[in-house]
């Protein structure tokens, strides 16, 4: 039967209700399907970019039905431009609602950066200043969009290769604030922060300690690549197409340990390599996972929240 | 930090080159990956993307080639990025049922020639002067290319009837058959476009080559319905 139709009542699940609590998993890419499909047991979960998912039909929606079956989900937006001073676009606001509720994700998230200006669409994240002005726009987009698709999402920190003159706040600040206005939770990139601070000259240790942990529901592992910049110093690009590096892994056990187990994902987007190398890091993830998860109370923290 | 942000203005353009490599890979294989990164990037200068889909970027870039100088020498150019570009659409297009081959059989009071069909979502007609369809095949796989001898104009049909994108090449009278099918037009109405100006068309095995690839998801009759 196709899982994408059924007439039981509008409450009814089209697909099973898993959550990807204290699991690892990793960006979900089609070539992957077939290998994916002969695991067992079926654990951890898959996250996409929406973007890819909002055509009408054809082979990607066929893949990610199947996945959706037997697997968690997390939804994750690359190009709502949240963080720019213009309206959103909701045109793609509504495909991303559709989205949603087609595969009822685990999780749903979105970027602290922009994207579109204009009428033009730039294929990255790019940063904004942190104050007053870009916080209230941020909140607003964020409401907008929770509202729209009927529950919070999660934010995520961007990587950075520059600060603004016009910033008035930390990030960490910036981003406490937006969870205060909004009730979004939060998706924390290990991986950004360890780039942008190496980018920054700041410490990873340091933005940790001001980031608002608790509110943390996913975690971003990746890897990253080292380019010179224009003054023969070392710059950190982003750049998802490898694995992830020791001192990402120190940082991630690092916030695991004090906040136990929370559902961590393995980026890799370009150069993918063969499913057992995705499969392997998502391995690793779990296993410091693991590592924590009797000795921490997260499900205490859960029932005290 | 003007400096730094040519970081971003960088990776920008690179990954939109790669965006429209991986759109059009039988026309980077033609013209090499530098000439094609090149012709790109004056593209994404002239006409970046509107859409955050970029799934649906590079629609411009066939006229763009046909008009690009350092491929004047490449006529055929234009149409075999217009065959991936309509690969790409037939790829993503909504999923629908086909027309069973069965619909012409069926015992119905009415005259076939009064058939209208419906084009399948996925269906794309590409006409070109150059044998487009040859060189585009030719080179959209990894497979080594030899000497291209055809010379004559080439239809090409493109669609998706179930997970795989199909790209056959019609003869010129199925084509005009189906250009004006999918016009909306009858099939006595398109028979017709079909003999003028091809004296030996077959009928009978051009309109069921055509189902039989999945182009179309409907047939009905004129004030009859379905």
């Amino acid at each position: 039967m196709d899982p994408n139709t059924h007439d039981i009542g509008h409450n009814a699940l089209r697909f099973p209700p898993f959550r990807a609590d204290g699991q690892a998993g990793t960006s979900f890419k089609p070539e992957h399907l077939p290998a994916i499909l002969t695991q067992f047991p079926k654990r951890g979960f898959f996250e996409i970019h929406a973007e890819n998912y909002m055509g009408p039909g054809g082979p990607p929606h066929q893949a990610l039905s199947r996945i959706r079956q037997d697997y968690p989900l997390s939804v994750h937006g690359v190009c709502m431009s949240i963080g720019g001073p213009r309206p959103l676009d909701r045109e793609h606001l509504a495909r991303f609602k559709a989205l949603v509720d087609r595969y009822e994700p685990a999780l749903v998230s979105e970027h602290l950066a922009w994207s579109t200006h204009e009428t033009t669409y730039f294929n990255d994240l790019l940063p904004l200043p942190y104050n007053d002005q870009t916080l209230r726009h941020v909140a607003d987009h964020i409401d907008e969009v929770q509202q729209t698709i009927g529950r919070p999402i999660l934010l995520e920190n961007p990587s950075s290769y520059l600060s603004f003159k016009e910033s008035t706040m930390a990030e960490t600040e910036f981003i406490r604030a937006l969870t205060k206005r909004t009730g979004c939770g939060l998706l924390l990139d290990v991986n950004n922060v360890f780039v942008s601070a190496a980018n920054l000259s700041s410490s990873p240790l340091d933005y940790l300690a001001d980031y608002p942990l608790d509110l943390v529901e996913e975690i971003h592992l990746a890897g990253h690549k080292a380019q010179s910049d224009e003054d023969g110093g070392t710059l950190l690009i982003d750049s998802h197409d490898g694995p992830v590096c020791d001192a990402v892994w120190q940082l991630f056990e690092t916030v695991i340990c004090r906040t136990g187990p929370i559902p961590t994902l393995v980026e890799w987007d370009s150069a993918i390599p063969a499913w057992i190398t995705l499969e392997k890091e998502a391995a690793a993830a779990q296993a410091i996972l693991d590592r924590h998860s009797s000795s921490h109370g997260r499900e205490a923290r859960h029932a005290a929240l | 930090m003007e400096r730094r942000f040519n970081i971003y203005r960088n990776n920008v353009v690179v990954s939109l080159i790669e965006a429209l490599a991986a759109v059009f890979p039988a026309t980077q294989r033609i013209t090499g990956p530098d000439f094609f990164r090149a012709m790109a990037r004056f593209h994404i200068r002239k006409t970046p993307p509107t859409s955050p889909l970029l799934f649906e970027y590079g629609r411009e870039f066939p006229d763009f080639i046909a008009q690009y100088e350092y491929a004047r020498s490449m006529p055929w150019l234009a149409d075999v990025a217009r065959i991936e570009r309509a690969w790409l659409d037939a790829y993503h297009a909504a999923d629908e049922a086909v027309l069973a081959a069965e619909a012409l059989t069926l015992p119905a009071p009415v005259d076939i020639g009064d058939l209208r069909f419906v084009a399948h979502p996925a269906t794309r007609l590409l006409r070109s002067q150059y044998p487009a369809f040859t060189i585009f095949s030719a080179n959209r796989s990894d497979d080594p290319v030899g000497p291209i001898t055809a010379t004559e104009p080439e239809w090409t049909l493109i669609t998706r009837p179930a997970l795989d994108v199909e790209v056959r090449k019609l003869s010129r009278g199925a084509a005009l058959m189906l250009a004006r099918l999918i016009a909306g037009g009858t099939l006595a109405e398109a028979a017709g476009d079909a003999f003028a100006a091809c004296p030996d068309f077959d009928l009978a095995s051009a309109i069921s080559g055509i189902i039989e690839v999945g182009a179309f998801s409907d047939v009905s009759t004129r004030g009859v319905g379905k």
